[in-house]
């Protein structure tokens, strides 16, 4: 009996606790579906007929179909970026030991994002890049790059390296080896420092402010939009809101063992 | 001929590309940001750069809103580091059992962390809003008086560090779970036979074996709250007044509101420098206690 009261005690400050911190996403979600009216009142807060008029003035008057288009194309062109250099870097730091490359690598993630900043800005401006993907990609390769090198290095490091020494017996190149063996079967390991990356430079919202302009802005800048002077458009503000959490969450429920094994990697490099 | 040259080089052909990335992204921006911080600028056609040698240092440090913002950033720092680390233990003790549900709850509570800073940060100016927010009407639901929250200078600090604290507790709570799961089980078993309470088997045994996740789950979190820039400028764009101006929020208007790019690097490079001294400080106190 009492231990019966105790388990029962348990699962209910555990759901207690994840209820609690649910709570502004689900105030979110029900913001978004209420009416400016609605939202000031703080009669019928849980019920209430739910308005679409939030969702289609965030795609019609605020175009939010394009910024969804420009956070996709520089979040996925900064992780292919970032793949590209990150793999075989994170493999050579891996077989060769290259401990202080690691390292001077990891220090990107110590230095304030900010530090770059008006450098960038200063010799983009220059190049003629601001307000173009290419600023906006190679800078969120800077978040990226780390995130891939470090969680594959420890990945590389645990393959077996029984194959690919057979391999090299057989004639094969170095090149191949990693090419052929390892990438195939390092699946796990890039889909983790693939979703990290995305994650991360979709949720970007600094180097988004000063690089991006009309033509490339992301959806945390584009947010913004419904700050005017005269009025704040919270129905507004909480459907778009939604629709930037939406793909991440999704991602995250979805590849959740993924996910946290990612956050857990990166918080244990770090 | 070409593959062995290859082979031979593969360390160097395939690290050199993100070294070069990285210097070219990286160690470029901080010698320049060094550089133009001993000189006046202001961005514009006209004034070119001028040498100014230690003013913007010597100006920053006499200046009241320079340390004024030092004093945001070491209380929102603290607090936030504080009660995120203590609630993310106590809580990790809790979900770490096993109770109906535990992978749904786990998964729920990965969502705040993943969740974009900017839109959450405005979701909490919503729930934060004096008279239709929802943390004043749960105040007079339980009998207090509603608060200002992010429009008084004495409260801005702590309401922002309780988005921070919503947003990261679950960071703590996950490595201090992954490191509860690699707890070795015979210490337990002899305390249990010693007669021991389950409160003294949290301090003697738990909370000193988990000691050194609970420093890296803190490391990596001071890293990140000292930096915390997005929440502050969705919400209170350091405001009232300059409350809630932490370093990174000034070193932003420095440079991209009044375009004083000579002040804004020599700002950064003491941020850095404060930054640096917090990681050698941390990485010194994990090694005292042996973690």
């Amino acid at each position: 009996m009492k231990q019966k009261s105790k388990a029962a005690l348990l699962s209910t400050s555990a759901w207690l606790i994840i209820l609690i911190f649910s709570f502004p996403l689900l105030w979110m979600v029900l913001a978004s579906f209420k009416t400016q009216a609605q939202i000031m009142s703080t009669d019928n807060l849980l019920i209430f007929k739910p308005t679409l008029k939030n969702y289609s003035a965030v795609f019609e008057q605020y175009n939010f179909m394009k910024y969804i288009g420009n956070s996709a194309v520089v979040a996925l062109g900064s992780t292919l970026g970032s793949l590209l250099l990150g793999l075989p870097a994170a493999y050579a730091i891996a077989r060769y030991k290259l401990q202080g490359l690691a390292l001077t690598i990891l220090v990107a993630r110590i230095i304030p994002a900010i530090t770059f900043l008006i450098p960038w800005f200063i010799l983009f401006s220059g190049l003629k890049l601001v307000d173009t993907f290419t600023a906006l990609i190679l800078t969120h390769m800077l978040v990226g790059l780390p995130f891939i090198i470090w969680i594959m290095i420890p990945f590389f490091e645990s393959l077996p390296q029984e194959i690919e020494e057979a391999a090299l017996i057989d004639g094969c190149s170095k090149f191949k080896v990693f090419l052929r063996i390892v990438l195939p079967i390092s699946g796990p390991g890039v889909i983790t420092s693939s979703l990290m990356s995305i994650i991360f430079s979709w949720n970007n919202f600094l180097f988004s402010i000063i690089l991006a302009g009309e033509k490339t802005k992301t959806l945390p800048v584009a947010i913004f939009n419904f700050i005017s002077y005269s009025e704040v458009n919270w129905g507004g503000i909480m459907a778009a809101a939604c629709i930037i959490t939406l793909p991440i969450i999704l991602i995250a429920l979805v590849a959740q063992r993924y996910v946290v094994s990612g956050l857990a990697a990166g918080a244990l490099k770090g | 001929m070409r593959t062995a040259w290859l082979d031979k080089n593969i360390k160097w052909v395939f690290t050199l590309p993100a070294v070069l990335f990285v210097i070219l992204m990286m160690a470029f921006p901080i010698f320049y940001t060094v550089r133009i911080s001993f000189f006046e600028w202001s961005m514009s056609a006209v004034t070119p750069p001028r040498w100014v040698g230690l003013d913007n240092y010597i100006e920053l440090l006499n200046s009241e809103r320079f340390w004024q913002s030092v004093k945001a950033t070491l209380y929102f720092t603290v607090l936030a580091l504080v009660v995120e680390t203590v609630l993310g233990v106590a809580i990790a003790l809790v979900l770490f059992r096993e109770y109906k549900g535990k992978n749904i709850a786990k998964t729920l509570f990965l969502l705040p962390m993943v969740s974009t800073p900017v839109a959450m940060g405005l979701v909490w100016l919503l729930i934060y809003e004096p008279t239709i927010g929802a943390a004043n009407m749960m105040l007079k639901w339980f009998g207090f008086k509603p608060l200002e929250w992010l429009g008084n200078v004495n409260q801005a600090i702590p309401s922002l560090a309780i988005i921070d604290i919503w947003q990261w507790t679950p960071m703590v709570c996950l490595i201090v779970m992954a490191g509860l799961s690699t707890l070795p089980k015979d210490p337990y078993e002899s305390a249990e036979v010693d007669g021991a309470s389950a409160w003294q088997k949290l301090i003697y045994i738990t909370l000193p074996l988990v000691r050194p996740t609970i420093i890296v789950a803190m490391m990596l979190r001071l890293i990140d709250v000292l930096k915390t820039f997005d929440i502050i400028y969705a919400t209170t764009q350091g405001g009232p007044g300059s409350a809630s101006e932490t370093l990174n929020i000034y070193t932003y208007m420095l440079g991209f509101q009044f375009f004083k790019l000579g002040s804004a690097s020599s700002l950064l490079v003491i941020f850095f420098t404060i930054i640096l001294i917090f990681t050698l400080l941390m990485i010194w106190i994990r090694k005292r206690l042996g973690a």
